[in-house]
This record gives C-alpha cells, sequence and structure tokens, in this order.
C-alpha cells in the first residue's frame, strides 16, 4: 500500500467519474489548443502576406469598395485601360510592375469560374521603350529590379509570385489550380470559353486565394468578350520597395484623379483587423471555455471530496494527518489533468492541423510550446478545484468529517 | 491512561445551547473495559470519539497517557491516534474500492512500514480474525461480520493500546457478536485497554466496568464485582 496504489484504486472504483473528468479537461484543452494553433498560423500567414505585398498599390475605380485584396477586380466598376498609358509614361519613381486586370463570370461544366483579363508586361514595356521614357527606366535601386531574360515557364509562374506576366497571346489561357482540378485541365490542353478557343499555357500552382478559382486570358481578349470596351477594374502596381510605394501613392493620385488610390498595406491592415478581431473572439471563446469547463471539473472535483468525507475520516480516525489527506486528493487532481491536458494537446494539434487549411486556408503546424501550457492550465484548474474541498475536509474535526455521530 | 475532567460538548442549534456531553469527568485505567451504554442520544459516542481525539470539547480536557490532546495541533492529535489508538465502528469504515488485505494495510502504510512488512503483517492479522481466505476480497465482497472482522484487523494493525469502540456489535447477528466479544475478551488480555460503546446488554455485560449515560451526564459508574475480585 502506498499513495499511489490509494489514488489508483480509487480512480479505478468510480471509472465514469473519472473518464467524465478526464474528458471534460480533454475536450477543454483541445478546443483551446486547436484555436491557439490556427489562429497563430494564420496570424503568422497575415503577416508574411503584409510582408510579401507591402509594395503594392492598387488603383480603383472611385466607388469601389475594397475587402480583400485579392478581390479586387471583382467589381462592376471600371475606369479606362488608358490609366495604365498615363503610368507607363509617367515620372513616377519605384514602379516595378503594372498589372491591369478585368474580370468577368463565366460558366463552364454547370459551374461558375471567374474569367480574369491580364495585360503581359511585354505590351506596355514596349509602348513605354517606344516613348523613349516611362517609369520603368527609373528605378532608384532597392534590390527588386527584375532580371532580364527569365526561363519561359518560370515567367508563368511568375503571375502567383509577381502577380505580372512577361507575354501572353490572345489565344492563351492560364488556369488556376482549383479551376483546373475540378474541369479536369492539364498543361497545354485546349478549353472553350464562351465559343473561343483558349490553349492552356499552364496551370498555375496552388495559392490559397481566389486566384486558385479563376482563369487569366489576355486582357483585351477579355475586354473584347465582355462587351465592356477598353476598361479595366483595377490596376495593380508592384512597388519595388514598401518606402517608395509611400511616396508613389501621392504621385499616382496626382496623375489619377478619377480613381481611388490604395496601399495593399492598408488592404491587408483592415484584413488583419479582421483577423485581430477573430482572435479576441476567439480569446473570448477561450475564456469562456476555461471559465465552463474549470467550473465543470471544479464541480466534479468537489463532488468527489464531499462523497468521500467517510473515507476521509476513517483515514484521519487512522492516523493520517491533514497534509496526506490534501496530497491525497491534490496527486489525483494533477494526474488527472496531466493526462486530460496532455491528451487534449495532442488532439487540439491534429484537429488544427487537419483543419486549419480548410477552415483559414493556412498550413498549420504542431506548437510544442502550447503542450506545457496545455497541461499546466489543465493541472491547475484541477488542482484550485480540488485544494479548497480538499483543505476543508481535511482540517475539519475527523468526527465532523467521519459523520459518525 | 485516559482520563477526562470537566468535559462538555456545546452544540449551537438554532440559538439555543444543545449539550451532547455535559461536565464529565473519568478515569480509565491500563487493562480495562469499559462499557458505555445510555439512551439514544444521550450522548455516547460523543464522549467515545473525544476520548480518541476525535472531537473537540467545548471546554474540559482528554489526556491520553498523560497528554493533554486537545492542547496538541491536530496533526499532533492524529499522530497519537495512529500510534496508540484503534477504532472500531458500527458501520465499519472499511476504504470500499480497497481489498481486505488493502484496508488492514493502510495504517501501516500510514505509519510508515516497508511494503513487505505491511503485507506479512495485514496478512498475519486477518488470519488472526480468521481472514485468512478472503485476503483480496472487497468489502463489499465480504458478508457483515466478515467486515467487521476485517475491520478489527486494520484496528490492530499498528498495536494500540486503547480500543475505542462504537456498537462494534450493533449491526451483527448473536453468534458473530459473541465471536467479537471474545476478541475483545483477548485483546483486554493482552494488556490493552477497551471502552465500548453498546445497546446490547449481552455485551455491556461481558465489560468489567459500565458507566451509564443520560442527557450527557455519566449517570452511573459501576464496577463489576466478581470480575474485579478476579483482576
Ligand atoms: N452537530 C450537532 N449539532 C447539534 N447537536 C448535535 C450535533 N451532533 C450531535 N448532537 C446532539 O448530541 C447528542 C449526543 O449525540 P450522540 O451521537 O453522542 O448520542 P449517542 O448516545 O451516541 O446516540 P445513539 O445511541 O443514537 O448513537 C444528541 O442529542 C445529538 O442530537
Ligand atoms: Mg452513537
Amino acid at each position: 500500500m502506498n499513495l499511489k496504489t490509494l489514488i489508483w484504486r480509487e480512480l479505478f472504483e468510480r471509472k465514469t467519474q473519472m473518464i467524465t473528468i478526464v474528458f471534460g479537461i480533454f475536450l477543454g484543452i483541445t478546443t483551446v489548443v486547436a484555436i491557439k494553433t490556427i489562429s497563430h498560423y494564420s496570424e503568422k500567414a497575415v503577416a508574411r502576406e503584409l510582408d510579401t505585398l507591402g509594395a503594392n498599390i492598387l488603383v480603383l475605380p472611385k466607388s469601389a469598395t475594397l475587402q480583400d485584396y485579392y478581390t479586387a477586380d471583382m467589381q462592376d466598376d471600371v475606369i479606362p485601360e488608358e490609366y495604365v498609358l498615363r503610368l507607363t509614361m509617367s515620372d513616377a519613381q519605384g514602379v516595378d510592375n503594372l498589372s491591369p486586370k478585368l474580370s468577368m463570370p463565366i460558366e463552364l461544366q454547370g459551374r461558375k469560374f471567374t474569367l480574369t483579363g491580364i495585360l503581359p508586361k511585354s505590351e506596355f514595356t514596349a509602348k513605354a521603350a517606344w516613348a523613349g521614357a516611362g517609369i520603368f527606366s527609373q528605378h532608384i535601386g532597392c534590390g527588386a529590379i527584375e532580371l532580364a531574360g527569365e526561363k519561359k515557364d518560370e515567367d508563368k509562374q511568375a503571375l502567383v509570385r509577381k502577380r505580372v506576366i512577361e507575354t501572353l497571346e490572345p489565344n492563351e489561357a492560364l488556369v488556376g489550380h482549383d479551376t483546373a482540378t475540378i474541369l479536369g485541365i492539364k498543361d497545354g490542353d485546349k478549353l472553350q470559353l464562351k465559343g473561343e478557343e483558349f490553349n492552356v499555357v499552364a496551370v498555375l500552382p496552388e495559392t490559397g486565394t481566389v486566384d486558385d478559382s479563376r482563369i487569366f486570358a489576355h486582357l483585351h481578349k477579355v475586354q473584347e468578350m465582355s462587351g465592356k470596351g477598353e476598361v479595366v477594374n483595377c490596376i495593380e502596381i508592384i512597388g519595388c520597395c514598401k518606402e517608395i510605394s509611400a511616396g508613389l501613392v501621392g504621385k499616382i493620385n496626382e496623375l489619377l484623379p478619377d480613381a481611388k488610390v490604395v496601399t495593399v498595406t492598408q488592404v491587408v491592415a483592415t484584413q488583419a483587423k479582421i483577423n485581430s478581431m477573430m482572435e479576441s473572439l476567439s480569446l473570448v471563446f477561450l475564456a469562456i471555455i476555461v471559465v465552463v469547463g474549470g467550473a465543470g471539473v471544479a464541480n466534479y472535483m468537489y463532488a468527489n471530496v464531499n462523497e468521500r468525507r467517510r473515507e476521509i475520516g476513517t483515514l484521519m480516525a487512522l492516523g493520517a494527518e491533514s497534509n496526506f489527506i490534501i496530497k491525497l486528493f491534490l496527486t489525483k487532481a494533477a494526474l488527472l489533468g496531466i493526462v486530460g491536458g496532455a491528451t487534449g494537446f495532442i488532439a487540439g494539434t491534429i484537429f488544427a492541423i487537419t483543419l486549419g487549411p480548410r477552415l483559414a486556408g493556412v498550413a498549420v503546424f504542431p506548437m510544442p510550446i502550447l503542450a506545457p501550457i496545455a497541461v499546466a492550465i489543465a493541472v491547475a484548474i484541477a488542482l484550485v478545484a480540488s485544494y479548497f474541498p480538499a483543505r476543508r475536509a481535511a482540517t475539519l474535526d475527523p468526527c465532523a468529517t467521519l459523520q459518525e455521530i | 491512561m485516559l482520563t477526562m475532567e470537566n468535559v462538555t460538548k456545546r452544540y449551537k442549534h438554532r440559538r439555543s445551547d444543545v449539550y451532547a456531553l455535559q461536565d464529565a469527568n473519568v478515569e480509565i485505567g491500563t487493562g480495562e473495559f469499559v462499557s458505555i451504554v445510555g439512551p439514544s442520544g444521550s450522548g455516547k459516542s460523543t464522549l467515545l470519539l473525544m476520548l480518541g481525539g476525535m472531537l473537540s470539547p467545548s471546554s474540559g480536557k482528554v489526556t491520553l497517557q498523560g497528554t493533554s490532546l486537545y492542547d496538541l495541533s491536530p496533526n499532533e492529535r492524529a499522530r497519537m491516534r495512529k500510534q496508540h489508538v484503534g477504532f472500531v465502528f458500527q458501520s465499519f469504515n472499511l476504504v470500499p474500492y480497497l481489498t481486505a488485505l488493502e484496508n488492514v494495510m493502510i495504517p501501516l502504510f500510514l505509519s510508515g512500514a516497508a511494503k513487505e512488512v505491511q503485507e506479512s503483517r495485514a496478512k498475519d492479522l486477518l488470519e488472526r480474525v480468521g481472514l485468512g481466505e478472503r485476503l483480496d476480497h472487497k468489502p463489499t465482497e465480504l458478508s457483515i461480520g466478515q467486515q467487521q472482522r476485517v475491520a478489527l484487523a486494520r484496528m490492530l494493525a499498528n498495536d494500540p493500546q486503547l480500543i475505542l469502540a462504537d456498537e462494534p456489535t450493533g449491526n451483527l447477528d448473536p453468534d458473530t457478536s459473541a465471536m467479537i466479544l471474545d476478541f475483545f475478551e483477548q485483546f483486554v488480555s493482552e494488556g490493552r485497554t477497551i471502552v465500548m460503546v453498546t445497546h446490547d446488554p449481552r455485551a455491556a455485560e461481558r465489560a468489567r466496568r459500565k458507566l451509564r449515560i443520560d442527557g450527557g451526564r455519566i449517570v452511573e459508574d459501576k464496577q463489576d464485582i466478581k470480575t474485579r475480585v478476579v483482576a
């Protein structure tokens, strides 16, 4: 007989109670760990996005509302394509690339997709060079200068990274990852869009954004197909670095007084704000889980101590000191906390890894740092909940605990 | 070895005082076998538990082997119980999830005996009360009489000089009662002191001294002449 046997026997004598408590702790910790892990990685993703897209500027119609950087071109209002030329011919500094876009909905195999027209860089740089001026000659060197002579197949993929494409023929199309998967399209396939035939020059890699469900074609082709004329929904400007794009906004505002100019930093900041709102919301959830779960565990522990008053009294009659009684209950509580906390951490991590990409659209990895925290929370709740009733039972006159009178 | 001096236990009950025990004075010598009788609610259990350091008096003094029990801290009192006192209860108070053997091992474990010592001594004790075949049975798998015998073995584990029993035969059939009382006589002959609360006149007869309590007061203290002569 020792403390361990005593605790062990009692636990297994009241199996359902033990399972209920452990399961309660387990569920709470699972939720906490899952939420925390997912929100950690989605925050990181936003931060990374902000970093890579920080130098981008959007030119939009005045009336455009802007929720999401990636859907900036999916609205009805338009601006003239001529703006692109105006920008190209200006002396604005720090522009790496321009990317005008026009989108229209199309139906394929009974499903809705977005056809987005883009203008390959070759078209306007040629114009600018021909004009003997233009923004691309005015780099002031902040490291993002394009290398000449990139390989052709890399070029198509560059749309994903740099949001700009070097060349694109009127009968060529690029297909987003999800669209390709749904329609079963591979590189080199032919694609019928509104009676026109396109060669699929590339299926784009997965980005986790709405770009995955788009089809890209030449801007002028899309303008023709939509019948809207020489207009675009938005122009994306890729600045060469964050610092410069700040000054660039003012310059573009001057150039295009009838358009709305926003930096992506602002857009992503809005997104980050929504994210942080989601996070504080999840914090509220966490608090509720901890309080409700904690109260449940506390209640069970409390009931268990009360249920065992006779036993406590007996042990005290046999000479057990109050510290022994308290130790008996706290060890048990710690044990339940550790098991519930550790299994909860594992389950929460598995949840986060499998559901994270679906719920938050980000890759999620285990966060080992949460393991000790999860266990500590679980143990602390179980300990606090047991300590007070156990101490009370242990410090009363044994006779009051034993209820022999 | 055991004294009570002017001991009173008063409960506050809805603003009026209830006296469970009033101005009790007793002196019990080593090796005595004392029974306590009296009507229900007269304060028998109160007196007994106070003698064992389980219930603090409102006033007065209880000494065990010269030590004033209630001047000690609760933990010191627990150590006194562990070393000197064995309790037997009407409802046995076995730990329900432990086997007979493990129940008997508890006091040995509490006084820090090694595992092998715990086990061999617990076995010996259970054999002594005739339960050598029931070591691995849990309380619910034992008859009432067997349960009380496990409780007896557990009570004996730390070799107490003082045995305090509250209606030890109250739940038992006559044969088992007689068996328990036989054990008690053995314990007395080993030099232990026994104080036993009982409703059973025959059980009371076995004791050599009878205290009668009524309304919280000790109203009679009778030594058995025959046995005193023998003693
Ligand atoms: N917590 C309490 N509050 C108020 N009164 C109490 C309390 N505990 C005991 N009493 C009273 O003390 C008196 C003595 O109780 P005690 O249990 O000692 O009687 P008893 O002689 O052992 O009775 P029984 O033979 O029924 O076991 C009773 O009248 C009881 O009502
Ligand atoms: Mg009683």
